[in-house]
């Protein structure tokens, strides 16, 4: 079949069953073998307020919310009034007649009114069912297999029991044949592929990378984005053997996972960036310790409370900062959903072999967006490499040093219970044998030697994080470099830009610290006329990179109005550097929510 | 450059039933002389001791003061964590590996003030630990300063008009906020402090000892002090231990006499450790990571 690639957007106020709509059409377009990117838009609120939630459906892997809205579903009249301008020309609009006095006005797009009144017979019962009815409708505009929404809905509610399946079901078939007689369907079709897709969130995907690289202890104290990991890991603790704890604040958090992994478990903690903020010291305290932990920091809009449910990449500075003083750490930022399932297996292979504190940056759009995967390509037994970790009893050659200065910097782990190795860890500075050297008034050999010995291990993590990649033609006119979540949307808008002539590659980076200056440069060396696109108001990638590499970007293209980028956004920019005499381009946001 | 002189280190096994000896650390406390923590230390090898199990299987956790330098004088693990987080630390590790007889040492700055937070919920979760706070009612690290537990009108260098602050109360705070063994001892009365100890290792919840482990440079020196609390302190008599009223009634009590003993026991309700289905394997720090094909297939099948 030709390409397909559709996008279909619902609003409305929180508590119309937005979401429900949204996973549910996701759901189908998977078991019809489609891919699938979901991203909402949505406000802090419980109830009240507005939703805008785009799905975007293409025969072929998708990983943003793409440029046009071919159909809109409002669910309230603030939405079709909101959005009424965003419908693509040749698209439809669906709406609730009951709730309009005039048609709305665009003769350039098929408009759906439906009375819900009517269908419904004005049964309260079934008022609440509105998001069901004009799912019906849009699954027959788009030619969806009623019986695959039937099998969907009796997942979804079947727990209510059958007559409330029913219900849904029959409002859900009321909708569809209503639209089957008033309306026309859109020309291009979904059409079943094989294989049937699974569909996942970029929070629980990191959760699962979790479960297989074997964490064992996962702490969390709730906070937007990032408390689906927790959702994720509380639901499968019991079943998964995954130690999972809900404390008194991210201080607690980091502390126990600090706890649990001294202890011998893998543990990993998540958070967003004011949680961030308060494990800081605790991050510095694994440093020097040498326990190796994961913490995961999904960044939403900042300073301070900042915007809760919107996305930034405004927490780089922060992770590269946190806490006091020098010590090995790792940053890395997935580059996609599944790649944030990749990533934690790497990170954990990474941390315990050098044992440090390794941090994962992904955002708001990458943590609650969601995405169809092949179930076949996922690895659930991904390679587990604990490092020199001593857990049993061993026949010690001489005296057991907890921090021996070794030529890697990497010295022999032994946790608590196993016979010979006792030991005292300190966040004091300490010698080989783990003794204060404050208590010696501060020796400043030793204190020279350990210090050289902890950063040591920095040199051996550089050497095993990849380049960044580096995709399409190597004499292109234009460079994007960016990093973590826009992968995607930056690899589109470069292609658009190659197919209107600007022939366009791009540098993405996902691990971020520490850099391998040589090899990054060698890498960057390629770049053409370059331009780093990033979600924050500082352009932190970009003086991170010319700090560590020496490179400086021609022009930036940054976004910070919360709403993540598309790739026109991208792509328009681009075009407007390159005319103009400026080096930076601000993207404006034509959807607001 | 000299290597610091070091007691052997590797762990001897130990003839007969082990003594408190047999749990002294590699390194002489570096404590003021007639502090205390000396007697704390004490008591703490002798319950260690009396426990009868080897060097290895205990861990001992602390924040950061004077008192928190313990682990490193004492032959278990140790861990000397960042100031005010022991008890989240010591939290995660016996979750890790409940087979560990985890203690937490610490002081009333730690404990009380930085740490509040911790110290609440920790007995709130009723958590299998003992914590042990030596009470010396001052910031003595740096240099004297009043404390959460420091008296009304005390002058200190951070109150040189009188602390105008009332003290907390730890040990009615203990028992209200759900610890399941609460007392309080005093430094010189080594032999009941050993006890208490012992048989808070033993208690199976969150056991906590206030203990009085007066400072002798910041409190007008060393007969001064002591004097004072010896004159103060009053042990508990018939004390229904099982009776929590009672023993708040106790414990609010707020006179010049300060009552030592064991307040409140209660052997009925389960530590979170115990109540946690997932540690009914035994420890996750030994379960073999990651997880099966059948349970992968299984979560992707509620994905599709």
């Amino acid at each position: 079949m030709a390409k397909y690639d559709f996008v279909i957007a619902v609003g409305g106020a929180p508590g119309q069953g937005i979401d429900t709509v949204g996973k549910s059409m996701s759901q189908i377009c998977a078991r019809h073998g489609l891919h699938v990117y979901t991203y909402s838009a949505y406000q802090s609120l419980i109830r009240g307020g507005h939703t805008f939630l785009t799905v975007r459906i293409s025969s072929e892997p998708v990983a943003n919310h793409g440029d046009k809205i071919d159909m809109i579903i409002a669910m309230d009249r603030n939405s079709l009034e909101k959005h009424l301008p965003h419908v693509a020309p040749g698209g439809a609009l669906i709406y609730n007649s009951d709730d309009v006095k005039a048609a709305p006005a665009r003769d350039d797009i098929q408009l759906c009114p439906i009375s819900y009144k009517e269908l419904s017979n004005n049964t309260d019962r079934i008022k609440l069912m509105l998001n069901i009815c004009m799912f019906g409708v849009a699954l027959k505009m788009i030619g969806g297999d009623l019986q695959v929404l039937e099998d969907i809905l009796n997942l979804t509610f079947g727990r209510k029991g059958q007559e409330v399946v029913d219900a849904n079901v029959g409002v859900a078939r009321a909708g569809y044949n209503y639209a089957a007689e008033h309306f026309t369907a859109f020309e291009m079709q979904i059409e079943k592929q094989e294989p049937k897709l699974a569909f996942v969130d970029g929070n629980a995907a990191m959760a699962m990378g979790g479960a297989a690289a074997g964490v064992k202890f996962y702490a969390a104290y709730p906070m937007s984005p990032s408390t689906g990991v927790l959702h994720w890991m509380a639901a499968n603790a019991r079943n998964l053997g995954i130690m999972v704890r809900q404390c008194e604040d991210e201080i607690s958090v980091i502390n126990m996972v600090i706890g649990a992994a001294h202890a011998g478990s893998r543990a990993m903690c998540a958070t967003s960036g004011g949680g961030f903020a308060l494990m800081s010291e605790a991050i510095g305290s694994a440093g020097m310790m040498e326990i190796p932990i994961v913490v995961i920091n999904v960044q939403r809009g900042g300073p301070s409370t900042g915007l809760p449910t919107k996305t930034e990449q405004g927490d780089l500075w922060q992770l590269l900062g946190a806490s006091q003083g020098d010590f090995p750490k790792i940053i890395v930022s997935p580059t996609s959903i599944m790649d944030g399932f990749d990533t934690i297996p790497e990170l954990f292979n990474l941390v315990d072999k050098f044992q440090c504190p390794g941090m994962v940056l992904s955002d708001l759009t990458l943590s609650m967006g969601f995405t169809t995967f092949d179930p076949d390509t996922i690895n659930w037994q991904p390679e587990i490499d604990r490092g020199e970790f001593i857990s049993g009893p061993v026949e010690l050659d001489g005296e057991y040093l907890r921090y021996a200065i070794t030529d890697s910097g990497i010295s022999p782990r032994a946790i608590p219970g196993t016979p010979g190795h006792m030991h005292v860890v300190a966040t004091d500075d300490h010698d080989e044998d783990g003794g204060l050297i404050s208590d010696e008034f501060t020796n400043p050999h030793k204190r020279r030697d350990i210090m050289e010995k902890r950063q040591r291990k920095m040199e051996g993590i550089a050497e095993r994080l990849p380049p960044p990649t580096f995709e399409g033609p190597e004499d292109a006119e234009v460079t994007l470099i960016g990093w973590g979540s826009t992968h995607s949307v930056i690899g589109e808008a470069a292609q658009m830009l190659t197919e209107a002539g600007i022939s366009t590659n791009h540098i993405h980076f996902k691990w971020l610290y520490p850099m391998d200056e040589d090899a990054i440069n060698e890498v960057l060396a390629k770049s053409a006329y370059s331009i780093i696109v990033e979600c924050n108001y500082t352009g932190q990638f970009a003086r991170f990179l010319r700090g560590e590499t020496g490179f400086k970007a021609d022009s930036h293209i940054r976004k910070y109005d919360g709403e993540p980028f598309m790739p026109h956004h991208v792509a328009d920019g681009a075009r407007e550097l390159l005319k103009s005499k400026t080096d930076l381009y601000v993207p404006y946001q034509e959807i607001v929510v | 450059m000299a290597r610091r002189e070091r007691r052997e280190r590797r762990e001897r096994p130990i003839q007969g039933a082990p003594t408190a000896q047999d749990f002294k650390g590699d390194v002489n406390p570096d404590w003021c002389k007639g502090c205390g923590d000396f007697s704390v230390l004490r008591a703490l090898q002798e319950a260690y001791a009396k426990l009868g199990r080897g060097n290895h299987d205990h861990l001992t956790v602390s924040g950061i003061g004077c008192s928190s330098n313990l682990p490193g004088y004492i032959k278990t693990y140790g861990m000397h964590t960042l100031h005010g987080r022991a008890l989240a630390v010591a939290t995660g590790a016996k979750f890790a590996n409940h087979e560990l007889n985890v203690v937490v040492t610490g002081g009333d700055g730690d404990g009380y003030g930085i740490g509040g937070n911790h110290f609440l919920h920790t007995m709130r979760k009723n958590i299998d630990l003992l914590y042990i706070v030596m009470n010396n009612e001052t910031y003595g690290l740096t240099i004297g300063q009043a404390s959460p537990t420091t008296i009304v009108g005390e002058q200190t260098k951070s109150t040189p008009f009188g602390n105008l602050e009332t003290p907390l109360n730890p040990v009615a705070m203990a028992i209200v906020a759900g610890a399941t063994y609460v007392a309080r001892a005093f430094s010189s009365d080594l032999k009941q402090l050993a006890e208490l100890m012992y048989n808070g290792m033993q208690h199976k919840g969150f056991a906590f000892i206030d203990v009085i482990s007066p400072c002798v440079t910041w409190k007008g020196g060393a007969q001064k002090i002591f004097d004072h609390w010896k004159e103060r302190v009053q042990y508990l008599e018939d004390h229904d231990t099982s009776d929590r009223a009672a023993a708040l009634a106790q414990a609010v009590k707020t006179g010049y006499e300060t009552q030592l003993g064991l307040f409140y026991h209660d052997t009925s309700r389960q530590s979170l450790n115990d109540m946690e289905p997932v540690l009914e394997k035994g420890p996750i720090a030994h379960q073999p990571l990651g997880i099966s094909q059948e349970q992968g297939d299984a979560i992707i099948q509620k994905m599709m």
